[in-house]
């Protein structure tokens, strides 16, 4: 019996020759990441533990983003205590506001996870890196502290869920459409536990954006983590964002795994999730009329620079509906400068939109966008929980930028098509 | 090691917004984090829990964010043990490392009724609803998470570990 993709990952990473889902193992962490919510309480756990000293000041980082730029006091004096120990450790990967960025979309972008490494993470999103061929899983904030400390986790070796990706996404279908559709397929526990492991002939016409946001919402359908093959794409996209050596590992082809989906990306329509579970998909086409407050668009799921580039292009010589607003925020520094020089920023100003530094803010209700009691949002983000944006009454529909910025525009859930595009 | 309290019953995919939601996430205090607990599904939680309640769920319990203040406001709200048909993997490891007693059992999670007078015993996995007189067998930890929850969470047992 062969391993997974994830498995043989794994095996490298705890100096086994094999490993069989079930398995507890401990693995050597190559990467290990909090932010400001996660990285106060991992701080704390891991002072209590005997060693006070981390297990390499170049493979930890902590990125204060959520509630950064600070947003109230008792943010700061998180945001404080993350600086602090950055400091007293001496942390090569520590990123204050002007360098920052949303986590996951700065991580790669720095270089800092390659393809064949393992990563923790304590927020849930830290399976975006498995787009990138490594093994990346969220935990909590005392796993988090331990392993920044001992350079170890003990996981229980994943069975996995195979998809395989073929043809070709339309003009407006993106890697969210993908995921979307996945999550409404298989719901919001299809993977628990399990990994989603991408493969087909498609993969190969989704950028590496669209993989990133593929990757970044496994934990949406409950996975362990989400991965893709190491394909020409994701050399290109190494080489040219970082100096570390990767190594790739390819599932064997007796791996077994515990189901099989197969998605036609031709196939695939503009797909909205509606309140209160990102399982409640249906087809933009199937919305109906569905009238809205705010749109958001950024994130670690959709605040990249294609993403900027794809609502631009339909938000482009409109004008934001009346009374409706919207939030644009790039996900780094980076993708925001670009978004500048592009004219991208010019283009949302112009319609009616805010651009905003990039912070996680309003995704997960924290600030920068919170919603009234009965209002809604379409959000390029990733849960659209009970109150996650703001009041328990209000509501939060999870789409692509494509649609989001539609939406933005006609003032209700819309798709480009409907502009004419 | 038991456990005994009243049940506070939820339904499916109660997820790590509603249990904790992030607008109190600029704490970390246990205490302060408890005050807020379930609000946005139960806003009377925090009046009516006890200390020792049991808290029964269905499927995907603590599911989305990996926010260790969700079993935290969970743990210090008074909850002895978290009963549910599943949960979502990064609560599952969060429970077991800051020692919030968590069972799976698909059964208990759909026969046990808020309001129930529910014993846990740990040793032997065993659920007893002593409202309706029925018992049912909870999923045992595997010897290795045993021991994590034995010694009193993860520090505990790194620090015993290389002791």
């Amino acid at each position: 019996m062969g391993m997974t993709m994830t498995q043989k990952i794994l095996a490298a990473h705890a100096g086994l020759p094999f490993v069989e889902a079930g398995q507890l193992i401990e693995a050597d962490l190559d990467l290990v990441l909090a932010n400001d919510i996660t990285g106060p309480v991992a701080i704390h756990e891991a002072g209590k533990l005997n060693k006070k000293t981390v297990f390499d000041k170049d493979k930890v980082v902590l990125v204060p983003d959520h509630f950064a730029p600070n947003k109230d006091i008792k943010s700061a004096e998180h945001c404080k205590c993350v600086r602090e120990y950055a400091k007293e450790h001496d942390i090569t990967n520590y990123f204050e506001v002007g360098q920052m960025g949303i986590e996951h979309a700065l991580l790669p972008e720095k270089g800092l996870i390659v393809a064949g490494e393992t990563c923790i993470g304590a927020d849930s999103h830290t399976c975006t890196y498995g787009a990138l061929g490594a093994f990346s899983t969220g935990v909590g904030s005392t796993d988090m502290g331990c392993g920044m400390v001992t350079g170890k986790a003990w996981f229980k070796v994943p069975s996995a869920i195979k998809v395989i990706l073929t043809g070709k996404p339309s003009k407006w279908v993106s890697g969210k459409d993908c995921i979307l559709h996945l999550i409404g397929m298989i719901g919001v526990d299809g993977a628990l536990y399990r990994s989603l492991e991408f493969t087909g002939d498609g993969i190969a016409n989704l950028s590496m954006d669209d993989r990133f946001t593929i990757a970044n919402m496994a934990i949406e359908a409950g996975a362990k983590n989400g991965i893709f093959p190491v394909d020409e794409k994701t050399i290109e996209y190494m080489e040219e964002h970082s100096k570390k050596p990767y190594k790739i590992y390819e599932a064997d082809k007796d791996a077994v795994y515990d189901e099989e989906y197969i998605i036609d990306l031709s196939k695939l329509e503009p797909t909205v999730a509606f309140p209160h579970l990102p399982e409640n998909t249906k087809t933009v086409s199937e919305a109906g009329e569905v009238k809205i407050d705010q749109v958001v668009i950024g994130s670690c799921t959709n605040g990249r620079i294609e993403d900027l580039r794809v609502a631009a292009e339909v938000i482009k010589g409109h004008k934001v509906a009346n009374g409706i607003r919207v939030i644009v925020i790039p996900a780094t520094q980076a993708i925001y400068l670009k978004a500048v020089e592009e004219g991208l920023v010019q283009t949302f100003i112009e319609a009616g939109a805010v651009v905003s530094t990039p912070t996680c803010g309003p995704c997960l209700g924290g600030y920068m966008g919170i919603l009234a009691a009965g209002e809604r949002a379409v959000s390029t983000t990733n849960r659209n929980f009970v109150g996650r944006m703001g009041h328990v009454d209000s509501e939060v529909y999870l789409a692509s930028p494509a649609v989001a910025a539609a939406s933005a525009v006609t003032g209700k859930i819309s798709q480009p098509s409907e502009l004419g595009l | 090691m038991k456990a005994s309290g009243i049940v506070h019953k939820y339904g499916d995919n109660v997820d790590t917004d509603v249990i904790i939601p992030a607008r109190y996430l600029n704490s970390s205090e246990p205490a302060e984090l408890a005050k807020s607990c379930m609000e946005d599904i139960d806003p009377d939680f925090v009046k009516r829990v006890k200390k020792g309640d049991i808290m029964v769920a269905n499927k995907n319990f603590g599911c989305g964010s990996s926010r260790e203040h969700a079993p935290i406001a969970i743990k210090a709200a008074g909850i002895s043990c978290v009963i549910a048909e599943t949960f979502a993997r990064i609560f599952y490891r969060n429970a077991i490392n800051i020692g919030l007693p968590i069972i799976e059992c698909k059964e208990a999670a759909k026969a046990i009724e808020a309001g129930d007078i529910v014993e846990i015993d740990f040793d032997s996995g065993m659920i007893y609803d002593r409202t309706k007189g029925t018992e049912f067998k909870g999923q045992a930890f595997p010897p290795f998470m045993q021991k994590i929850i034995e010694t009193g969470g993860l520090v505990n047992y790194i620090n015993q570990k290389e002791a």
